[in-house]
């Protein structure tokens, strides 16, 4: 299997703070990759570097094997349509509504009729079970389901690549284990995930492969039955606890 | 004390310099393609058809009170019929295309600076990044070309009500007919006063979505941020308008020294 994503070596600091330090991840086409730890360890920020939003103060982030820092505008853009992003507050665009959140990628990139759009855009709401507000204002719905129209917004263009940060965080149970098994479902449909996480159960769930970070390092990577087998205490306490969101 | 005085000279223009240089990029990505002519007639209309009662009751406004300070004026020298004409020359030359960049760079720049202030902390403008599209050009190039195209129109607008409300003004004094005031007002008035001072407030939108927006995508700290963001973008691009006016006069007598 070839490489959707590489990090090789990657260091980012915001002013002092060394956030990421010499971070390598590799993640398989049509893989499922978790990557844990605990907050502020840079996990967000890693998919940042992956989509193109940060750059690396030293070494390289391939997606496909092009280097996205060193892409031109176009170039990324191209490879951006290529990926999906749920942002870990949603960021939902709040001047309109929800169902034109999740419209908004097939406007700007598809040339659908308007009565199509709308009809797929429909249909990923409702494959987050929110089928019903479609015509809602962001600032209408609770955290969870904010989080659920991003995730919407995220697979709109049925993308190859899809980096989730927090999926589970602000939901129930249920709806946690529903999202899952959807994010499961892409996996299967050949989307390469990339999901950032506290919630072990579903990190086990979804993952081929589990990292932690920890410091801004990777200090474990495996499957979730080699992580278990770990004998560093922070890997084994992440690997113990039950946490959810 | 030297030094603090030199640290804010050159704080100030590198600040100058990055403004600058964030306005020359928009007007460079304004003519390169793709082009957002939906966005930008969608904010033509926030900016512009919305500012319209404002700036209309302003200009009424300034007009009845311009009206009553001319009268005031010439009466002594019994030169009442030239109230007009002195009063539409003022309105058109400077008091319009001024009163309407000032009042626009509170209502628009404010409005600019919150809402991309807001997109930012709020990751919106990296939402935006992260579906494929350019967050500059959509937010910024489509706001600051908005302003430069709304400008010019609503200070039409304030000169023809600051002129109309001079003439409800006089009304209420003396017997003047609106055919007679109109033509007095309009008798010395030529395309070259109109033209350029109007045309002058492009310079004035091109200040106000260019600050406000730069300021917008530089907001940090959370919603105390927006609030600075929001005050900056109104006190910055208000000084800023009242400084390049100077130049702008100054320009105008250059290219038209007839009308100094």
């Amino acid at each position: 299997m070839s490489e959707a994503i590489k990090l090789d070596h990657v260091t980012k600091s915001f002013d002092d703070h060394k956030v990421l330090d010499d971070v390598s991840i590799d993640v398989e086409e049509g893989s499922a990759f978790c990557l844990l730890g605990r907050s502020g360890t840079g996990k967000s920020v890693t998919l940042k570097h992956i989509i193109g939003l940060l750059r690396p103060d030293a070494g390289h982030v391939f997606v496909r094997g092009k280097d996205v820092a060193a892409l031109s505008g176009r170039e990324l853009s191209d490879v951006r349509r290529s990926m999906g992003f749920l942002f870990q507050n949603a960021a939902l665009f709040d001047s309109i509504s929800v169902g034109e959140n999740v419209a908004f990628p097939l406007r700007r990139h598809t040339d659908w009729p308007d009565a199509k759009i709308r009809d797929v855009a429909r249909a990923k709401l409702a494959e987050v079970g929110l089928e019903d507000d479609f015509d809602k204002m962001p600032a209408e719905l609770s955290g969870g389901m904010r989080k659920r129209a991003g995730l919407a917004r995220a697979m709109a263009l049925d993308p190859d690549i899809l980096l989730v940060d927090e999926p589970s965080a602000g939901l129930d149970p249920i709806t946690a284990c529903e999202i899952d098994d959807l994010l499961v479902e892409r996996k299967k449909s050949g989307t390469t995930l990339v999901v950032v996480t506290h919630n072990i159960p579903s990190a086990r769930h979804i993952g081929d492969e589990l990292a932690v970070l920890h410091e801004g390092r990777v200090i474990a990577r495996g499957t979730a039955e080699e992580l278990d087998k770990s004998e560093d205490e922070i890997v084994q306490a992440f690997m113990k606890s039950r946490g959810g969101g | 004390m030297l030094v603090r005085l030199g640290d804010l000279i050159l704080s100030l223009l590198a600040w100058v310099g990055e403004v600058a240089l964030f306005g020359g990029r928009a007007l460079y990505e304004a003519i390169v393609p793709p082009y957002e002519f939906k966005e930008i007639w969608r904010h033509v209309f926030e900016i512009g058809w919305r500012s319209v009662p404002l700036i209309a009751l302003s200009g009424f406004a300034i007009g009845v009170v311009l009206s009553m300070h001319t009268r005031a004026s010439l009466e002594r020298f019994g030169a009442e019929a030239m109230i007009p004409a002195g009063l539409a020359i003022a309105l058109i030359r400077e008091t319009g295309p001024l009163t309407a960049g000032l009042l626009m760079s509170g209502r628009v720049g404010a409005g600019i600076g919150a809402e991309l202030g807001a997109m930012k902390v709020t990751e919106q403008i990296d939402a935006l990044e992260a579906v494929a599209v350019d967050s500059f050009k959509f937010l910024a190039v489509t706001r600051i070309l908005a302003c430069i195209i709304a400008m010019p129109l609503l200070t039409a607008i304030i000169d023809f009500c600051g002129i109309f409300g001079g003439y409800v003004a006089e009304t209420t004094i003396s017997s003047m007919s609106a055919q007679l005031y109109f033509h007095r007002a309009f008798s010395i008035v030529e395309f070259s006063d109109f033209l350029p001072a109007t045309l002058k407030t492009m310079v004035f939108g091109f200040i106000i979505g260019t600050v406000s927006s730069y300021l917008g995508f530089k907001t940090t700290q959370g919603t105390e941020g927006v609030g600075r963001t929001s005050t900056s973008s109104v006190v910055l691009s208000s000084i800023c308008i009242i400084l390049i006016n100077v130049v702008l006069v100054k320009l105008i007598f250059f290219v038209f020294p007839v009308r100094a």
